[in-house]
């Protein structure tokens, strides 16, 4: 359905690269200690295979040949013991290079982690008013490195994007961080990665790398208020939305609706998915979602919504054009 | 000949516990309490199976609709647990508690009445966990039960709670174990057996036992206060209110990832002591095996955060536990190189034991280097809870602790009932499970690189986990397939195995010099050691044999901790209820505390009386000498 | 390893007795996420007076789908939070709105009492959540409600949680006895 792209080894900038990198030295290293173990358990095998079936019990036979076993082992121990060394060094070294940001002033970005969706603010130090809320999608310039604050508003939760990133956890009451920055363009996914109940398994995200004006662009109509909808079926949808359940929950700038339980609207219609990354966000999902989200997502906090035929079909209209 | 009949026929009477149901509930006899034991552990260990066979169908395609959310997370926390609690730690002490006063030469466990009140614990803490699973009460919050999610804001009812105080019974049990097997070992060995003379086996048990005194306190404190958080409003875990949810991490891991060990340990000796037999040679470098399993006990402990790379703990703090986590690869390699040291001077009998033996290098290997993989902070930050940490673990845990466990029981299993299982069944066994094992768990570690996580009922079908996760699932068929086979080798042997005689295996270790399955006494004389290897370095003669115990009653002989030189003369308890009954009401009182506390008071008052019965002083009439108080 | 010398023969019959019962499952644990209670479509289940005009309509009484649920107690604290409850009955102590805590219940304490209260409105402030909050989610918050009060068993009322604690803990509760009279409104006022 769309393109999706969340695997550690295609990686899209410089930290997930750097972990690729270690993780190939690690591979080969790994491959060819198990085969030269395998080797010499085959080699032992094989050797004590063919000796006489009248082979004595006692081992105080042959003291040349047990130190030969000795010499051996003492070489297996210390290759075992450099090889960690080196391990070490490597890893080390690693983290030393991701840890270096480096470039220009690095974009802030908060992420809240909830029961199953992920809360996004752009934050405006000069403009404090100007702060940008969003959901399950983060928009970053490609080339400039994001600093991400991350809490959790329940439980823990673990926010990881593979092709760009490792993972970093959500812990109620610490404040945690991570950097990363999109050396191409694209978009990537990314998931949960600690168990945090019920839908652990559908809370994703997606972070859109973009060419630096084409993101700037988006930050600027991502600070407008919602458009008022013009035509009068989008106008009868906005009532919907007002007079019933949804803004109970979610809200829209620039309308009466103000509630943080749910995602923040404002610009869905901008947005690729709904159900944090579950479903493309086009009309039908979205009737299918609003109508019965425990049949998609079960356990969502969001509650099935019995609306006529008439009401859905205006609702959607109006949140097509909240781009 | 006449007076050893003699001798043996009174022993027979002295130690014969009856038959009937309520010898069963009395007994206090080591081998007939760790038969108990395994058969219940590898009862749990089908249970658990089962769960993995669900886990796996619902995996098996995207968006599957088998199993929703809400049992799906029961039944990954089921599984965790009971392997963990119920199958792995219980199977490696009760073989243990079999087979170390065989191999020391003495006839009971220390305590025999605590060993019984340990099966109870664990089998009333197994049975409460399925009774609950079955009334939709399972524990949904996994078996590392995270808080907050676990802690009472987000696991309402009753589910959590069960967890926690299944864990309390399981702990008791496995602290029992433990205190049982450190005591025998150090104050009942033969006379002679001196500390450099016990077997690897028995080496392993102790060491293990010792790391469960020291890691399982770390879990009765977190489950306590879990408990408490949830039963009575404390703030352990509430950050609001002072406390901290990253507190339950360290507490969790720091007995964590030593309940690795003590589940790897035992199965090291194991294989120690298969090795040794199948190869016809000393293990090479005891000393150094034996140093090895001691420094990974010690190593052990310093590993637990690296289960917690991810979470917001000081970067150069972290760094030292990648250290450690490596560091702990050096022993374990110096054991694997000893081994192969061994076989090399040997010359391998191609039993099935053996061939598990060999299994356990194939699969553990794999573990043990993707292991030091995760012990990197920037690899772990990418595998860590994906499938990829899913495939490392089951290779160690398959592969280093079941895989030896199976092939323990192809070895011990003659010894235990005095018939051989089928070699012919024993092959299918093996390579169905090898060949099943690494179809299910290989293709995990890429998709844990292709970005899935764990603890997912479900995935997207745009993800393209599909076809692996399919084969994955082909893959636990044929480990099921595995099973099936060993339970009906286990079950035809049972009937119509070969008799197997005292010493099959012509094995090296004092079990085989008793007859098969041993009599209810052990050995009819207390062997006298001479050697690491007693039944090899005597061929031609006899062993020599401590006489002169009393046959009327259940006498046992104490020796010292270092060279093992006779001390004195002991009587060790025969069969009573009170373990049951101990059981019962200490028991009672932890399942009736989920509901109100008066199960404590109540149960506490109880489990009192019982305990001023079992401590109540009896000196039998026919006291050696009796000493005036 | 030989199998137990007394397997004891009843295990079968308990194991069958142990499935059976298991269909009855047990209602504390459910966590039913697609609840559509019969009684949700339900017009006003509670009348203010016991005087009818034209023939009598026997009144049935609507049961809570989610009485003695642990699952819909707890969700129903979130919601109690969510829907800005505790703005006026301040965590279950009352302030702008009545006490919830106490043993008097203006309304009534039943289950369809509360449900109508939420639904309804009540004079003097309680607003009328008819069409704002999806029927069972009402439901939800009456057995959340009743909780409050002691009027949920103890193993299934919510415990504490990770937020500050300004009051005990639902569990901490003892037992509540709602008082059994019905005072209308207006002779409160007079």
């Amino acid at each position: 359905m769309m393109d999706v792209s969340q695997s550690a080894l295609h990686p899209g900038g410089p930290k997930a690269a750097a972990i690729l990198q270690l993780g190939r030295f690690l591979w080969i290293t790994a491959t060819v200690v198990y085969v030269i173990v395998m080797g010499a358990l085959f080699y032992a095998l094989r050797s004590g295979t063919t000796r006489p079936a009248t082979f004595a019990d006692t081992d105080a036979d042959e003291p040349e040949r047990e130190r030969v076993r000795t010499r051996w082992v003492f070489a297996a121990i210390a290759a075992t013991a450099f090889i960690l060394l080196l391990f070490i060094f490597v890893d080390v070294s690693t983290a030393r290079t991701m840890s270096r940001v480096g470039g220009e002033k690095p974009l802030r970005v908060d992420v809240v982690g909830h029961q199953w969706w992920w809360g996004v603010k752009y934050p405006d130090t000069a403009n404090p008013q100007n702060i940008i809320e969003t959901a399950n999608e983060i928009h970053v310039p490609v080339g400039r490195a994001v600093f991400i604050k991350m809490t959790s508003g329940d439980v823990i939760h673990s926010f990881w994007a593979p092709n760009l990133d490792g993972k970093k956890d959500l812990i109620p009451g610490h404040e945690t961080r991570t950097w990363f920055r999109a050396d191409s363009a694209g978009v990537y996914r990314g998931q949960c990665a600690e168990f945090c109940g019920h839908e652990h398994a559908k809370m994703a995200f997606y972070i859109v790398a973009e060419p630096r004006a084409q993101f700037e662009q988006w930050l600027q109509s991502q600070k407008s208020e919602a458009a008022q909808p013009t035509d009068s079926l989008a106008q009868g949808g906005e009532r919907v939305f007002l007079s019933g359940t949804c803004a109970m929950c979610h809200s829209i700038a620039g309308t009466g609706a103000a509630s943080n339980v749910g995602p923040d609207l404002t610009h869905l219609a901008s947005r690729r998915t709904i159900g944090a990354g579950t479903l493309p966000n086009n009309p039908g999902n979205l009737v299918a979602w609003i109508l019965d989200p425990q049949s998609i997502k079960p356990g969502v906090k969001m509650p099935p919504n019995k609306l006529d035929p008439q009401s859905m079909r205006a609702l959607v209209a109006y949140l097509g054009t909240l781009k | 000949m006449r007076e050893e009949d003699e001798i043996r026929e009174k022993l027979e009477t002295s130690w014969d516990e009856g038959s009937g149901l309520w010898a069963w509930l009395t007994s206090t006899n080591h081998k007939s309490i760790s038969k108990r034991y395994i058969v219940t552990a590898i009862v749990f260990f089908i249970l658990g199976g089962i769960e993995a066979g669900m886990i796996r169908a619902q995996l098996a395609r995207p968006e599957n609709r088998l199993i929703g959310p809400d049992l799906y997370n029961q039944i990954f926390t089921m599984h965790g647990s009971t392997m963990m609690f119920l199958f792995a730690v219980p199977v490696m002490e009760a073989v243990g508690l079999y087979l170390v006063p065989l191999m020391i030469g003495t006839r009971n466990v220390a305590f025999p009445r605590l060993n019984a009140l340990g099966y109870w614990m664990y089998l009333f803490g197994g049975v409460l966990l399925y009774i609950a699973f079955f009334y939709n009460t399972g524990p949904d919050a996994g078996w590392f039960a995270y808080v907050p999610l676990s802690g009472p804001e987000y696991s309402p009812g009753k589910r959590v709670d069960i967890w926690a105080q299944m864990i309390t019974f399981t702990e008791i049990a496995a602290l029992i174990g433990a205190v049982e097997i450190i005591t025998t070992v150090f104050k009942q060995r033969a006379p002679g057996m001196s500390l450099n003379r016990i077997p690897l086996f028995v080496w392993a048990m102790l060491i293990m036992s010792f790391m469960i005194v020291f890691a399982l306190p770390a879990i009765v404190v977190s489950s306590s206060m879990l408990a408490m958080d949830r039963l009575i409003d404390t703030h352990f875990f509430n950050p609001a209110e002072g406390g901290d949810a990253l507190l339950w991490q360290h507490l969790f891991w720091f007995f964590g990832h030593p309940e690795v060990y003590i589940i790897v340990i035992p199965a090291l000796g194991m294989l120690s002591s298969m090795i040794e037999t199948f190869t016809r040679r000393r293990i090479f470098g005891y000393p150094a095996m034996v140093l090895s399993l001691i420094s990974t006990a010690f190593l052990g402990f310093g590993l637990w955060v690296h289960h917690m790379f991810a979470t917001p703990l000081p970067e150069l703090g972290q760094s030292l536990f990648t250290a450690a986590s490596a560091a702990i690869a050096l022993p374990t390699g110096v054991q694997i190189f000893c081994w192969i040291a061994t076989i090399w001077s040997g010359r391998p009998r191609y039993t099935t034991s053996f061939m598990f033996v060999i299994g356990f290098f194939v699969l553990f290997i794999i573990g043990g280097l993707s292991g030091v993989m995760i012990a990197s902070i920037p690899y772990d930050l990418q595998a860590h809870d994906t499938f990829f940490v899913v495939a490392h673990f089951h290779y160690v845990l398959i592969g280093g602790a079941v895989f030896p466990l199976f092939g323990a029981f192809y070895y011990w299993f003659p010894k235990m009932t005095g018939r051989m299982l089928s070699e012919r069944a024993g092959k299918w066994n093996f390579w169905l499970f090898f060949v099943g094992m690494n179809v299910t768990f290989f293709p995990m570690h890429i998709l844990g690189l292709f970005g899935m996580p764990r603890r997912v009922y479900t995935y997207l079908p745009e993800m393209g986990w599909g076809n692996l996760n399919m084969l994955s699932s082909i893959g636990a068929v044929i480990i099921v397939a595995s099973v099936c086979v060993f339970l009906g080798n286990v079950w035809v042997s049972l009937r119509r195995g070969i008799p197997a005689g005292d010493n099959p295996w012509d094995g090296s270790t004092l079990e085989w010099a008793t007859s098969s399955p041993p009599p209810a006494y052990n050995h009819l004389f207390i062997p006298v050691v001479e050697g690491r290897d007693p039944l090899w370095d005597m061929r031609e003669g006899e062993l020599a044999v401590v006489t002169g115990l009393r046959t009327d009653r259940h006498e046992g002989l104490l020796t010292s901790i270092m060279d093992a030189e006779p001390e004195h003369r002991f009587e060790f308890k025969g069969p009573t209820i009170l373990p049951l009954l101990l059981a019962v009401f200490g028991g009672g009182s932890i399942v009736i505390a989920i509901f109100t506390p008066w199960g404590v008071t109540v149960g506490s008052i109880l489990s009192l009386v019982i305990l001023v019965c079992w401590f109540w002083p009896t000196i039998s009439p026919d006291y050696d000498t009796p000493r005036k108080r | 390893m030989s199998p137990r010398p007394h397997a004891p023969a009843w295990s079968v019959e308990l194991a069958l007795l142990l499935a059976v019962s298991s269909l009855t499952a047990c209602k504390r644990e459910e966590r039913d996420f697609r609840a559509n209670p019969p009684s949700a479509t339900a017009g006003n289940p509670v009348t203010m007076s016991s005087l009818q005009p034209g023939p009598t309509i026997v009144q049935t009484a609507l049961l809570n789908p989610y009485e003695d649920n642990a699952y819909a107690v707890s969700e129903g604290k979130t919601l109690f939070g969510q829907m800005n409850c505790s703005g006026c009955h301040s965590h279950g102590g009352g302030g702008i709105g009545p006490p919830l805590t106490d043993d008097e219940w203006i309304y009534g304490s039943d289950p369809q009492n509360i449900f109508a209260t939420i639904v309804e409105g009540r004079p003097n402030g309680m607003p009328a959540f008819r069409g704002k909050i999806p029927t069972y989610q009402v439901w939800e918050l009456v057995a959340y409600v009743r909780a409050l009060g002691g009027l949920q068993g103890k193993a299934i009322r919510t415990t504490r949680d990770d937020h500050m604690m300004l009051k005990e803990s639902e569990q901490a509760r003892s037992k509540g006895h709602p008082s059994p009279t019905f005072v209308p409104p207006a002779a409160v006022k007079q």
